[in-house]
Order: structure tokens, then C-alpha cells, then sequence
């Protein structure tokens, strides 16, 4: 394939360039919230999920996804054809890396691959063996990642619901919210089922315990590192894969920032109303949940919009994270399934409700708005709920059978750094013992 | 119940793939949907319920 017959600019290799600096973000986050004597090994999980999750994706990633127009494999249902699963070549073998829009989406998947795989770092955060999440990264980043962001983003049966049925434009994802953000936070989810809270967390009648993150300037630093971050992957996720004209840019980086103050300014409201002063680890998971939320809808709304949109997706992760910790007994360190799952679903269903316009600059068969785009929506969520979770959970549930993912209790009473790295980040601290202590 | 809540998350997700596939009228296909996405959440409820803190973790 050619670069020419789409004349992309250059400019998209810089925005996909970006999209690291969201990983980065993420990695500083995850490992400010959780325990100063697993914060080595983090960052040490976090380099080595990005670097298998781009070999996997190189290996066989990106021949599963495929580009639309590519070839691919096909069911037919009712007389119309379901592409599942793209036919491509492993090793990126025929991909023209010359700038082709393969090549770009290519290096894009690479990036999105890895962020999709630091998500469930978070909610693993002080349990999780760096084997283990090294090993549900390939499949993450070779399998799971791969056949859903075919079905998105890749010509897939949920881009055909459109041209199949009539479902508006098909499923629309801007800039990952459903193919990285829900996919890496119910993965996050399903990883926090399998390892369990950790040790302290929960009191003997099930009421959780603070064990607050022991390095705010890291959490609300990554904040603004995500930022450049997603600005890269929803500028560039727009112009590939949505048809965006390379001036589309300036109206995705607008929303994308709006969405993320307003949801960091709710959420510290709300925290500052429920508890009397803002929290930063909320506001700092509302911030990521309203970026999360912003990759959905960015190229084809308003920029008042995407504050609303933000706005309700900092109320709705400072929520959830409760939610979670309280009513799901679900030890979730880094907020990663609020901030990444909820936001992300909510801005998947936020195309449907708010998308009234065609991508700007978009060319092509872009119309009026749909009254079945909302529909569409609807059935990506049901496919992230109903196909992607079970599969995930099913995965990481049979790898901890062969593979135990959490520590054993000495290495969790010791710290991730000293068990499994065999030197910890912060060599002058005294490690507290005080979570062990029975409540 | 796990498996069940499982089972439930499928049986959504199948019922609004069904109702996708099969339903032309936009009334019915939308409602079908939604009862599938309720389908699910009937599930995840399920799946929330089998998953309490185990014992020992909390020592």
C-alpha cells in the first residue's frame, strides 16, 4: 500500500510520536499510588510490558488487525458479511514502511498496544508478578488488543454497522476510548478478580483500608505527561482511522484538554464537598478518566460538549472509585478500572448521545447524524462487556493455574523491589509494617 | 455462580448480536439490545458477588 494515495502528512508520524508520553504518564501514576517498596519493580513492569507488547504486536498484532480494505476473514450472517479477523501477514511482512497508512497505523498499534497494557499494571499494583504480567501482555498486546481494534478500527463488524445495517456510521472510536482505555481497564478489572486485594487492604467485616500512594508529585506529574500523550493518540487515531483531515487537530486537542480539566475540576469538587478538601488521587484519576473519555468523541464534537463530557466522567470515576473499593471489594490501587474502564465506556456511549457532526474536514460517505449511531454504541459496549471481559478473565484465570500471577505472601510482606528485583527504589526508606498488622 | 455470571455476560452479548443480525425494525432491534446489555449487568452483578475478599488476604 501506498502513501501517496492518501496523501498523510507527516505531521501524523509526530502525533503518533506522542503517544508514549501517555504510557510514561500512566507508569508514573500507577507507581505513585501504589507502595513505596514495589516502585522499582513497577516502573520495571511497566518498561517490560511496553517492550513485549510492541514485539508481540509486531509479531502477530498488527496482521490480526489489519487495515479496512485489507484482506480479511469473513462470516456471513444473514446474507451479510462480518469481517472478524484480518488476514494479514506476522512480522509486518508486505506492510510498505514508507508511510503508508498501514505503516503509521502499524506504529500506532505498537504504541496502543503497550498504553492498553500498562492499564492493568495499576490495578496489580504491589501483587503482581512481573512474570505473570509480562506473560498476559503478549496475549494482551497479540491477541485481545489485536481482534478488537480489527472489529473498530480495522474494517471490522463493528465499523460494518453502518454499511451493514444501517447503524449510523458504524462504531466510532476516535482515539481508543473502547480499543485501549475499556480494554486495558476491564482487563485491569479482571487481573484485580484473579489477584485479589492486597494483604490489609480489606478488615476482617470487609471494610477497606487507606493505604494511600506514597508519591503525589509522581501521580499528578503523570497527569500532565498523559496529556501530551493523548493529545498524539486522539489526533492521530482520528486522522487514521476516521478519515480526519490533518487540520482536525486542532479541534481534537482542544477537546481532548477540556474534557480532562473539566473531569479533574469535578472530581475535585466532589471529593472537596464529600470529604471537605480536594484529593489528589481522585482528582488525579478524574483527570485520567475524563482523557479516557475524550478519546471517543473528540473529532466529531464541540468543544462545550467535550467539557460536559469530561464533566460527567470526573463525577462518574470519583464515584466509581469508591464504588469499586467499597460495594466490589475490589483492591484497585490505581483507579486504573474507574479511570479507564468507566471513562472509556462512557465515552464510547458519549459518540451516540453528542456526536451531531461528520469528523470535521471528513470526506467521503459522512452524513447527517444517525439516530442509530447511539445504537452502534450500544452494541460496542455490549461486545467490551459480554466478549471482551469473559475472554480476558478467561486467559489470565487459565495463565494463573500454570503461572500463580501473585506474589506469595513473604514476597508481598517483604515488597515487589527487594522479592523480585533484589534492590527496592528508595534505598534510604524504612519500610512501615503497620499494613500487616490484623484490624 | 461464577460461571453462571459468565455464561450471562455471553448470552447478553449473543442476544445482542441476534437482535443485530436478525431484527430489521428499529423499535424491536433496540429493545433487544438493551435487554441484552441488561442481560449483562445481571451477570456482572453475579460475577461481583462470586468474587468476595478471600479469606486470609485480609491478614
Amino acid at each position: 500500500m501506498s502513501g501517496s494515495a492518501f496523501d498523510l502528512p507527516d505531521t501524523t508520524v509526530t502525533f503518533i510520536l506522542l503517544v508514549p508520553l501517555a504510557g510514561a504518564g500512566l507508569a508514573l501514576i500507577n507507581t505513585g499510588l501504589g507502595r513505596s517498596r514495589s516502585a522499582a519493580q513497577l516502573m520495571m513492569a511497566s518498561l517490560c510490558v511496553v517492550s513485549i507488547a510492541a514485539l508481540a504486536y509486531f509479531v502477530c498484532g498488527f496482521a490480526f488487525q489489519g487495515m479496512p480494505d485489507q484482506p480479511a476473514h469473513w462470516l456471513t450472517v444473514g446474507g451479510k458479511p462480518w469481517s472478524w479477523l484480518a488476514d494479514g501477514h506476522l512480522f509486518l511482512h508486505h506492510v510498505a514502511l514508507d508511510g503508508s497508512p498501514a505503516s503509521l497505523a502499524a506504529l500506532l498499534g505498537m504504541a496502543s498496544a503497550g498504553l492498553a497494557a500498562l492499564i492493568p499494571l495499576g490495578a496489580g499494583a504491589d501483587r503482581w508478578r512481573l512474570g505473570a504480567c509480562s506473560i498476559s501482555t503478549i496475549v494482551l498486546a497479540g491477541w485481545t488488543y489485536p481482534l478488537f481494534a480489527h472489529w473498530t478500527w480495522g474494517g471490522g463488524w463493528l465499523a460494518q454497522l453502518g454499511s451493514n445495517y444501517g447503524l449510523g456510521h458504524g462504531f466510532l472510536d476516535s482515539g481508543g476510548a473502547s480499543t485501549i482505555q475499556a480494554m486495558g481497564g476491564l482487563t485491569a478489572l479482571a487481573i484485580a478478580w484473579i489477584l485479589g486485594p492486597r494483604r490489609g487492604k480489606y478488615t476482617r467485616d470487609r471494610m477497606p483500608s487507606a493505604i494511600p500512594g506514597h508519591n503525589a508529585v509522581f501521580v499528578l506529574f503523570g497527569c500532565v505527561l498523559a496529556l501530551a500523550g493523548w493529545w498524539g493518540l486522539n489526533s492521530s487515531g482520528a486522522i487514521l482511522f476516521n478519515g480526519a483531515q490533518p487540520g482536525v487537530v486542532a479541534r481534537v486537542a482542544i477537546n481532548t484538554i477540556l474534557s480532562a480539566a473539566s473531569a479533574a475540576l469535578a472530581a475535585a469538587l466532589v471529593t472537596h464537598m464529600r470529604f471537605g478538601k480536594p484529593d489528589a488521587s481522585l482528582t488525579a484519576n478524574g483527570w485520567i478518566g475524563g482523557l479516557a473519555a475524550s478519546s471517543g468523541a473528540c473529532a466529531f464534537i464541540e468543544p462545550f460538549q467535550a467539557a460536559l463530557i469530561g464533566a460527567i466522567a470526573g463525577i462518574l470515576v470519583t464515584l466509581a472509585v469508591e464504588w469499586v473499593e467499597l460495594r466490589m471489594s475490589v483492591d484497585d490501587p490505581g483507579g486504573s478500572i474507574s479511570a479507564h474502564a468507566i471513562g472509556g465506556l462512557w465515552g464510547v456511549l458519549s459518540v451516540g448521545i453528542f456526536a451531531g457532526l461528520p469528523a470535521p474536514g471528513r470526506t467521503g460517505e459522512t452524513a447527517a447524524p444517525h439516530p442509530g449511531q447511539w445504537l452502534a454504541q450500544l452494541v460496542g459496549i455490549a461486545t467490551l462487556i459480554g466478549f471482551v471481559l469473559p475472554l480476558t478473565y478467561g486467559v489470565n484465570w487459565l495463565l494463573n493455574l500454570t503461572y500463580p500471577q501473585r506474589v506469595s505472601p513473604e514476597g508481598e510482606r517483604q515488597g515487589m523491589d527487594l522479592h523480585e528485583l533484589g534492590a527496592g527504589a528508595y534505598p534510604d526508606f524504612i519500610t512501615h509494617s503497620d499494613e500487616f498488622t490484623e484490624r | 455462580m461464577k460461571i453462571l455470571g459468565f455464561v450471562l455476560l455471553v448470552s447478553g452479548w449473543a442476544i445482542v448480536l441476534t437482535a443485530v443480525a436478525l431484527l430489521t425494525e428499529d423499535t424491536p432491534r433496540a429493545a433487544f439490545v438493551l435487554a441484552g446489555i441488561g442481560v449483562e449487568v445481571v451477570g456482572l452483578m453475579l460475577l461481583i458477588r462470586a468474587h468476595p475478599v478471600r479469606r486470609g488476604e485480609h491478614e
